[in-house]
C-alpha cells in the first residue's frame, strides 16, 4: 500500500510506536509521582501517600483530578500567548526524547518486522544533545512570560545551570562516541550485547566509568533534580520558575520534570548499560529457545527494570543529599566536572592510540 | 508530487513565515522564538537534503546555544516600549532603502546564478552523514578546520577576556 509515495505500513507501524512511547512515558510518570512520595515516606521512616485506593494506588489519578478541578489563573501583567506556551514546550521537549531511545529490539507482527525503535539515525546522540539544549526554553518562556521577579531569576537561573552542565555532559558523551565509533543508539545497545557473561562485560560502564558519573551528575543537573534544583529552591524563590502557574500547566511543568528523569533514566541505561541486553544471557541463543518476540519483550522488560533502578536512583539521592548553593553548583559544573570530562576524553583518545598500535 | 515534495513546500512556507514574523514582532522576545522557528524549519531543510549533521549542529548550536543566550540578555534588559528610542520617520525611510538596496543586489546575484539550473537530488548521497563529513574534514580539508578552529579558541579567550572583573 502506498500513499504519497509512503509505506503505510511503516507508517502505521511508527503512529503505533509513537502512541505507545508517549502514553507509556505519562504513565509511568503518573506513577513515577507516586513512587517519589513513598520512597520519601521510606526514608523519612512514615507511611507516604495510602488513602486512596489500596495503597495508595490511586493517588496519582487523584492528584490528577484536583489539578484539573483547580481554578486556572493567567496574571494580567503576563505576556499571555507565551505563558501558555512554556508548559507545552517544556512537555513536548520531554517527550520527543523518547524518538531515539531504542525500547526494545524487534517484534515479528502478522509477518513484518516491527523495530521497537521510532528512529534509528546516523545521529542519535547528537539528537539527544539537541533536545536537552532546547530544553531550556520551556522554562524560560514560562519563568518569563510569568513577569514576576522571582520566576524570572529561576528561570534565568535554570537556563545558566543546563547550559553550564551541557558542557561537561557532552565531552563525557565524546568520549564514549571515541570507543563506540557510532553515534546511533541501536548500535550502541547492539555493540554491548557481545562480550563475555552473556554481554555484560561489554556494557560501557566497564569502559567509561569516569565517563558514567560525569554524564549521570549532568543528567541530574539538567532534569532540575535535587541536588542541583536551585530552579526551585523554594525558600529563596518561593517556589521557582513555575510560581504563577496553577492548575493543568503547573501539572505540565511538575509531569515534564518526571518525563525528563525516566527518558534520561533510559538514556544513560542505553548509553552505559547495555539497553536492552539482559545481563548473564545471550539474547541470540534465548531467541532460538523461547522464539523472538519473547526475547524481544524480556529485552524490553529488561531496560524498564534498569530506568526503574535509575528512578529510584534519583529519589534516593533527591531524600538524602541537600542542595547545593548556586556558586557551588556552578563551581562544580566548570572547575569539576569540565576539567574531568576533558582528562576523560584525553585519556580515553590517548588508550584507544596506544591499543591500535 | 511526492512526500519529499509536500515536505519541502510545508517547511519553506514555514520559514518564510516564521522569518517574516520575527523581522515584524514588535516583543523581541517574539522575534527571538520566531527565529529559533527559522532555525527548526531550516533544521528541516538540511534533513530533507539528507544532511542529518548538519541539520543537528543547526540545532545544538544556533536555537540551543546562541538562542537562549539572546534571550537572556534580552529578558534581563528592559525592554518596555516607552523606554525604547522613538525612531523618527527618517530613519525608517533610511532603514526602507538599505534593506531594499540590499535585497535588489541579492535577487541580482541570484538571477545570474547557476543556482537556477542545479537539480538537487534530495535523499541520495552520504555526504551529510557523520562517518563520511568526519573524514572530509580530516582529510581534504585539515587545514581550513584547524583554522578555524584556531579561530574560535582566539575568540573564546577574548571572550573570557572581556568578561574578567579588572
Amino acid at each position: 500500500m502506498q500513499f504519497l509515495s509512503i509505506d503505510t505500513g511503516l507508517f502505521l507501524e511508527k503512529l503505533t510506536m509513537v502512541a505507545v512511547v508517549v502514553f507509556a512515558l505519562l504513565g509511568i510518570a503518573l506513577y513515577t509521582t507516586f513512587a517519589e512520595r513513598k520512597v520519601a515516606g521510606f526514608m523519612q521512616d512514615r507511611y507516604g501517600p495510602n488513602r486512596a485506593g489500596p495503597f495508595g494506588l490511586l493517588q496519582p489519578l487523584a492528584d490528577g483530578v484536583k489539578l484539573f478541578f483547580k481554578e486556572e489563573l493567567i496574571p494580567l501583567a503576563s505576556n499571555r500567548v507565551l505563558f501558555i506556551l512554556g508548559p507545552f514546550v517544556a512537555m513536548f521537549t520531554a517527550l520527543i526524547t523518547g524518538a531515539v531511545v531504542p525500547w526494545g529490539s524487534e517484534l515479528e507482527v502478522f509477518g513484518r518486522k516491527v523495530s521497537l525503535t521510532i528512529a534509528n539515525p546516523d545521529i542519535g546522540i547528537l539528537y539527544v544533545f539537541a533536545v536537552v539544549s532546547l530544553g531550556v526554553f520551556g522554562i524560560m518562556i514560562g519563568g518569563w512570560a510569568s513577569n514576576n521577579k522571582f520566576s524570572l531569576l529561576a528561570a534565568i537561573r535554570g537556563a545558566s545551570q543546563i547550559i553550564s552542565y551541557e558542557l561537561a555532559m557532552g565531552l563525557s558523551l565524546i568520549a564514549l562516541l571515541m570507543v563506540t565509533g557510532t553515534m546511533s543508539l541501536c548500535d550502541i545497545v547492539q555493540q554491548q550485547m557481545t562480550g563475555s557473561w552473556g554481554g555484560l562485560l561489554g556494557w560501557n560502564i566497564f569502559v567509561q566509568p569516569l565517563g558514567f558519573l560525569i554524564f549521570l551528575t549532568c543528567v541530574f543537573a539538567e532534569c532540575n533534580r535535587t541536588p542541583f534544583d536551585l530552579p526551585e529552591a523554594e525558600s529563596e524563590l518561593n517556589m521557582g520558575y513555575h510560581q504563577e502557574y496553577s492548575s493543568l500547566k503547573l501539572g505540565f511543568f511538575l509531569f515534564a520534570e518526571y518525563v525528563n528523569m525516566i527518558v534520561s533514566s533510559a538514556v544513560v541505561s542505553t548509553l552505559f548499560f547495555g539497553g536492552y541486553d539482559i545481563p548473564f544471557v545471550d539474547e541470540a541463543s534465548l531467541a532460538v529457545q523461547i522464539g523472538a518476540n519473547l526475547t524481544a519483550i524480556l529485552g524490553t522488560l529488561m531496560l524498564l527494570a534498569k530506568i526503574v533502578f535509575f528512578l529510584f536512583l534519583f529519589m534516593w539521592i533527591r531524600w538524602t543529599i541537600p542542595r547545593f548553593r548556586y556558586d557551588q553548583l556552578m563551581q562544580l559544573g566548570w572547575k569539576k566536572l569540565l576539567p574531568l570530562a576533558l582528562a576523560n576524553m584525553l585519556i580515553t583518545g590517548a588508550v584507544i592510540l596506544l591499543m591500535n598500535r | 508530487m511526492n512526500t519529499s515534495h509536500l515536505l519541502f513546500w510545508f517547511l519553506t512556507a514555514l520559514s518564510i513565515l516564521s522569518a517574516l514574523m520575527m523581522v515584524t514582532s514588535r516583543n523581541p522576545v517574539h522575534s527571538v522564538l520566531w527565529l529559533v522557528l527559522v532555525f527548526f524549519s531550516i533544521s528541516g531543510h538540511y534533513i530533507l537534503l539528507n544532511a542529518q549533521f548538519l541539520a543537528i549542529v543547526n540545532m545544538i548550536v544556533y536555537a540551543g546555544a546562541i538562542m537562549v543566550l539572546f534571550l537572556f540578555v534580552i529578558m534581563l534588559m528592559n525592554t518596555q516600549s516607552d523606554a525604547e528610542p522613538h525612531h523618527g520617520n527618517r530613519m525608517r525611510l533610511a532603514g526602507t532603502l538599505a534593506g531594499g538596496s540590499l535585497l535588489l543586489v541579492l535577487v541580482a546575484a541570484l538571477r545570474e546564478s547557476e543556482l537556477r539550473s542545479l537539480q538537487v537530488s534530495a535523499p541520495e548521497g552520504n555526504i551529510g552523514l557523520v562517518a563520511r563529513l568526519g573524514s572530509i574534514l580530516f582529510t581534504d580539508y585539515v587545514v581550513p578546520f584547524e583554522l578555524s578552529s584556531v579561530l574560535f579558541l582566539s575568540a573564546m579567550v577574548g571572550a573570557v577576556m572581556i568578561g574578567k572583573r579588572h
